[in-house]
């Protein structure tokens, strides 16, 4: 049970149980829907980008803890950022969640999800919403698969 | 770890069934996962291979391996003659007519889509129309729909009660139109457990002069099947679900109707006479058996039907009837667990979720306690949009688990209501 306790870190049940953000924005500059085909999930991303600031940011979706709660850690981390500073911080994330490297700096909560790297097949849980935020920059027409 | 020890309590009409003996030929099962006794639960995505298939695997390539079907050499009549035997063991095995009418495939799925390929692709035309059920695989639509592109034909779905039950009449309904140029519906659902009502369906198909296909991947190792009972005109299943090897599988059709049908694939062993100007192909069952197929596993198929019909397909559904209604008693005290799929006809398998708790989430805990089961759309995702449902859990069983097994699942689901409570 115990090591059960390093994937499912309370913030990240907080964050299942009461997921931050969960609503559609009504007019979003930017929106974009994630699969993931191995186990069905879905989540979709809205955006509201001014002048290259995440002025708001949400999701809504059906998924496992962990993408519920990697969603939600998600758009408190993005909110208020600076796009360009989007892909850095998602391969930080990236690194934390598929490496033994040691966790690098500036991620925050984020790096409650690091639990998931001796989980190999959860890592996907794990990135669903930042590819769905990386399709939404790049305006992605089709639902992005995380396989 | 010693073997789990055989029932306890178990029903006078079981205690003959040494399960003792039964998981002893399975080497994999006598493991720890993560410091925990193996619980195998995931039986219907894959089973475990007993040692005689090993075996028989192992013994083909240390002492007789060569190509099949042409050499004159010792070695190739040794391999072609125990490929061979298998044809004629699965024949007994389903009760077919003739060796001729047993085609060696890499599984259901390449069974159905040489059906949709061949069989369709030459007798389907612009507007005909193809049945299944709503419960079906993804395997057993897929190709269907991908021959419905190419021809312009119509797939319609039979749709089934909440408890999981195929609508006989709706089904029925759908082969009035005129247009059904063939049934192809699962025998034994792999998301709701559902044993359909195959022989009824052949019949009602039959009266009209449809041609019906059963996707029989579930239902081989658990229930005896007779295709001249059955009267069906196609019949597929895999190696891997039925204590054989993956990569190899069966289509049963009758000879009358694979005798017009076109090949499926061209190649080597195929063939009668190759020119440039023409090619003769083989008669059956070569002409749909094209390049070297599947030696070692075509072996270890037969290896594997050997060592189930020694231990008879009665024992095993009887077994499994008990495990399954001790499941499903004992899961149903789990508050907040429902079951999907509750037929009066069903096989060894429950499909559960558990409230405010993604099955994701239910498969990496009992893992770590050692349970392993499957957790997701389970490739039929039409079945989860009937039920609303992104995915679900699903333990399911075969002939070597035990009461102790369904007790140890228990146990970690509770483990897992612990942790999200």
């Amino acid at each position: 049970m115990n090591d059960l306790r390093d994937l499912y870190q309370e913030v990240i049940l907080d964050h299942n149980k009461r997921p931050r953000n969960f609503r559609v924005l009504p007019q979003p500059t930017h929106h974009a829907d994630g699969v993931n085909p191995l186990c069905g999930d879905r989540v979709s991303v809205f955006l509201d980008i001014e002048e290259g600031v995440i002025r708001d940011i949400s999701f809504q979706g059906a998924g496992c803890a962990i993408s519920s709660a990697s969603a939600s850690l998600m758009t408190e981390a993005l909110k208020g950022k600076p796009v360009n500073e989007i892909e850095h911080l998602f391969e930080a994330f990236h690194t934390v969640v598929t490496s033994n490297a040691e966790c690098p700096k500036g991620l925050g909560k984020l790096s409650v999800l690091a639990g998931v790297r001796d989980y190999p097949s959860r890592v996907k849980c794990a990135t669903l919403a930042w590819h769905a935020v990386r399709a939404a920059l790049e305006q992605h027409k089709q639902p992005v698969a995380t396989e | 770890m010693s073997a789990l020890p055989a029932f306890t309590n178990a029903p006078a009409e079981n205690t003959e069934l040494d399960l003792t003996g039964i998981r002893a030929d399975f080497p994999i099962l006598r493991q720890r996962i993560h410091g925990k006794p193996l619980v195998y639960l995931d039986n219907a995505a894959s089973v475990q291979k007993p040692k005689v298939v090993i075996d028989a695997i192992s013994e083909c390539y240390s002492s007789y391996y060569a190509n099949i079907h042409r050499g004159v050499h010792l070695l190739s009549e040794r391999s072609t003659m125990a490929y061979e035997r298998t044809r004629e063991k699965v024949r007994a095995f389903l009760n077919a007519a003739s060796i001729q009418e047993i085609i060696f495939t890499r599984g259901t799925t390449e069974s159905i889509n040489l059906v949709a390929s061949s069989f369709g692709g030459s007798t389907v035309k612009a507007g005909d129309e193809i049945v299944i059920t709503g419960m079906e695989h993804h395997s057993n639509i897929v190709p269907w729909q991908l021959l419905c592109e190419r021809t312009g034909a119509v797939l319609k779905a039979a749709p089934f009660t909440d408890a999981g039950e195929l609508i006989l009449e709706e089904y029925e309904r759908l082969l009035n139109s005129g247009r059904v140029k063939l049934a192809a519906f699962v025998h034994i659902s792999n998301a709701l457990g559902t044993i359909n009502p195959v022989k009824t369906m052949v019949d009602l198909a039959r009266a009209r002069s449809i041609p019906t296909l059963i996707d029989g991947a579930q239902s081989v190792a658990h229930l005896t099947v007779d295709v001249r009972d059955l009267d069906c005109d196609f019949y597929a299943f895999s190696g891997h679900k039925i204590y054989g090897p993956s990569g190899v599988g069966v289509l049963y059709g009758k000879q009358s109707l694979l005798e017009a049908m076109p090949p499926y694939q061209g190649g080597g062993d195929m063939i009668s006479l190759v020119t440039f100007e023409k090619t003769e192909y083989a008669d059956l069952p070569n002409k749909f058996e094209a390049g070297t197929p599947n030696i070692a596993g075509v072996i270890g198929l037969g290896a594997a039907l050997d060592w189930l019909s020694a231990l008879g397909l009665d024992t095993v559904a009887a077994h499994e009837r008990l495990l399954l209604d001790y499941a499903t008693a004992q899961l149903l005290e789990i508050p907040g667990l429902s079951i999907m799929g509750t037929a009066q006809q069903k096989a060894a398998l429950v499909a559960f979720t558990l409230q405010g708790i993604h099955p994701h989430d239910i498969g990496t805990i009992l893992d770590r306690e050692g349970v392993a089961i499957r957790a997701g759309h389970h490739c039929a995702q039409p079945v989860m949009q009937r039920y609303g449902v992104p995915a679900t859990a699903r333990a399911s069983f075969a002939v070597y688990n035990t009461r102790d097994e369904v007790d140890a699942l228990v146990k970690a689901l509770w483990k897992v209501k612990e942790l999200f409570a």
